[in-house]
């Protein structure tokens, strides 16, 4: 697939992600550890999805294979139709933390993907300083990464992986390591992103309230092994503010995901002894 | 070092002098024969007619050269070796042998041995200052280009980075600093390789000239040289820190100390 891709002409197909009956495991067949199971969903085009599980769920993983940096045990993972058998250009990755090298200037950091994929540098340059500009890192361009704060530098992050503007943004837990009010701002700031440039982003985080915030699709995962234990669509009007927080119907939508998170907890245990 | 001010500068060199002071006066005053501790005063008068007489220059430069020679072959050899031990494992799993055995062997004891095989010219002492020089780098750069965060690899990957760009775009930048480190000891190691060199059979060189300085049992001398070696050591390494200030402007966290990825290989 092209790495530059034509948002107009895939407005017909509403699937931009599906994955068929996934399952990984670590290791031999008899032996090995299953992190993964079963697991199937989709992502249509423009989506916000959210997976929410605890640790070692394996929600890392799976973001992983949908990156194309490990290959499925079994199952399909497609990018519109196409299945992903490697790293592709036309994916935007963030990590947990910014990961960001420190020899580079903040707008050096944020060109890197140009600089790999050979991009036409004049173009991806004024992208690159618009994107800062937009993310309110007007100014800091020329800074180097350890003279910004973690939330800067993780906007940092997130406007390298918009760069060479992918089809789809994959984020593993992106504000986790952040204090708490510096990650709900972050959390406003991801949804004007996402509305303002229309984009498709699977999310993956340990918080419910994060999840259901931001996403219009949750997935719960639920652990050993990883399998999808409930996911449901989440109505809630957009652009929402963080009061929807202190809301009757977010409370319903967080109720719901701690219940299927907890209820598969005891019987999991179980599970793996008989695995 | 911590900043204290002009005043305590001043009490350091103060208490230079007096350390000078109090040995000169030792030395005059219990009669110390000059063949077993030579006043300062004589060590300075040496080394003022031993640089006046271009007799030391003439030495000293023949040291620098080797030094020099030898830590750029010693480091252009560890930096190519150290890279492909880097990237290739297989490569590595067949060398380890040999990197162990070499790394647990004072390198300095095969100094002698290697005038032997390459003669008392420049040659042997380039070869001594290489072979004690290539250590620590080589061993530094493995640990540099290797140490990478795996976050920051997945990153390069998921770009759908080539394993060259992988290396010069990640695995370099980020081995700088232990490779900085491993040219600090490098560089003085090499200094120490060619003296011991020159020790062993030279032509020219502070060390050739020292060990002439035993036999005429100029121990005032011998002084005034160890005071060049001294200064030449530190030269040599503020050229490299200095250089690695520049280079390394976005490392900020290791400006004092030398961390090396083996101290055991230091000799």
């Amino acid at each position: 697939m092209d790495a530059t891709v034509d948002r107009a002409s895939q407005s017909s197909t509403p699937d931009l992600i599906a994955v068929h009956r996934l399952s990984l495991r670590y290791g031999r067949a008899a032996s090995g550890v299953v992190a993964l199971r079963d697991i199937d969903f989709r992502i249509p085009d423009g989506a916000f999805v959210a997976v929410v599980g605890p640790s070692g769920c394996g929600k890392s993983t799976l973001l992983k294979i949908l990156a194309g940096l490990l290959p499925p045990t079994e199952g399909r993972v497609e990018l519109r139709g196409a299945p992903i058998a490697g790293p592709r250009r036309d994916i935007g990755v963030v990590f947990q933390s910014p990961v960001l090298f420190p020899w580079r200037t903040v707008v050096g950091n944020v060109m890197l993907p140009a600089d790999v994929q050979r991009l036409d540098r004049t173009a991806m340059q004024r992208r690159a300083l618009e994107l800062l500009q937009f993310v309110g890192l007007g100014g800091f361009e020329q800074r180097y990464p350890r003279e910004l704060s973690g939330g800067m530098q993780q906007r940092v992050g997130i406007v390298r992986a918009l760069l060479h503007d992918p089809a789809i943004l994959l984020m593993d837990e992106p504000f986790g390591a952040l204090d708490a009010m510096t990650r709900e701002a972050l959390n406003v700031e991801l949804q004007r992103i996402w509305i303002q440039r229309r984009i498709t982003v699977l999310f993956i985080t340990h918080s419910t309230a994060e999840a259901v915030f931001l996403a219009d699709r949750v997935i719960v995962l639920t652990p050993r092994p990883g399998t999808i234990s409930d996911q449901f669509d989440v109505d809630l009007p957009r652009p929402r503010s963080l009061e929807v927080m202190n809301t009757e119907r977010f409370g319903r939508y967080v109720a719901r995901v701690r219940a299927a998170l907890s209820a598969r907890a005891e019987p999991a245990a179980v599970g793996t002894v008989l695995e | 070092m911590t900043r204290r001010g002009p005043l305590a500068f001043a009490l350091r060199l103060v208490f230079i002098a007096a350390v000078l002071g109090l040995w000169e006066l030792i030395v005059v005053e219990f009669d110390i024969p000059p063949y077993l501790i030579p006043a300062p005063s004589k060590v300075a008068f040496a080394l003022y007619n031993g640089l006046a007489n271009s007799l030391y220059p003439k030495h000293a430069w023949a040291t620098i050269l080797e030094t020099l020679a030898g830590f750029a072959l010693g480091c252009a050899l560890a930096f190519l070796l150290g890279s492909i031990v880097a990237v290739f494992r297989t490569l590595e799993y067949f060398l380890y042998p040999f990197i162990v055995m070499f790394q647990s062997l004072p390198k300095i004891a095969l100094v002698p041995l290697i005038v032997v095989w390459f003669g008392l010219g420049l040659t042997s002492k380039i070869v001594g200052a290489t072979l004690v020089a290539f250590f620590p780098l080589m061993v530094n750069t493995i640990a540099g280009l290797r140490g990478v965060d795996e976050d920051r690899v997945n990153l390069m990957r998921s770009l759908s980075a080539s394993r060259w760009q992988i290396f010069h775009m990640l695995q370099l930048p980020n081995a700088m600093p232990y490779i900085f480190a491993g040219l600090e000891v490098a560089m003085i190691l090499s200094l120490i390789g060619a003296v011991v060199a020159e020790f062993s059979g030279a032509d020219k060189g502070l060390g050739m000239l020292m060990q002439s300085m035993t036999f005429s049992m100029d121990i005032a001398g011998q002084f005034s040289i160890l005071f060049i070696l001294a200064v030449l050591g530190l030269v040599l390494n503020g050229l490299v820190t200095l250089l690695r200030r520049r280079v390394l402007f976005w490392d900020r966290s290791r400006d004092t100390d030398i961390q090396l990825a083996n101290k055991g290989d230091m000799l």
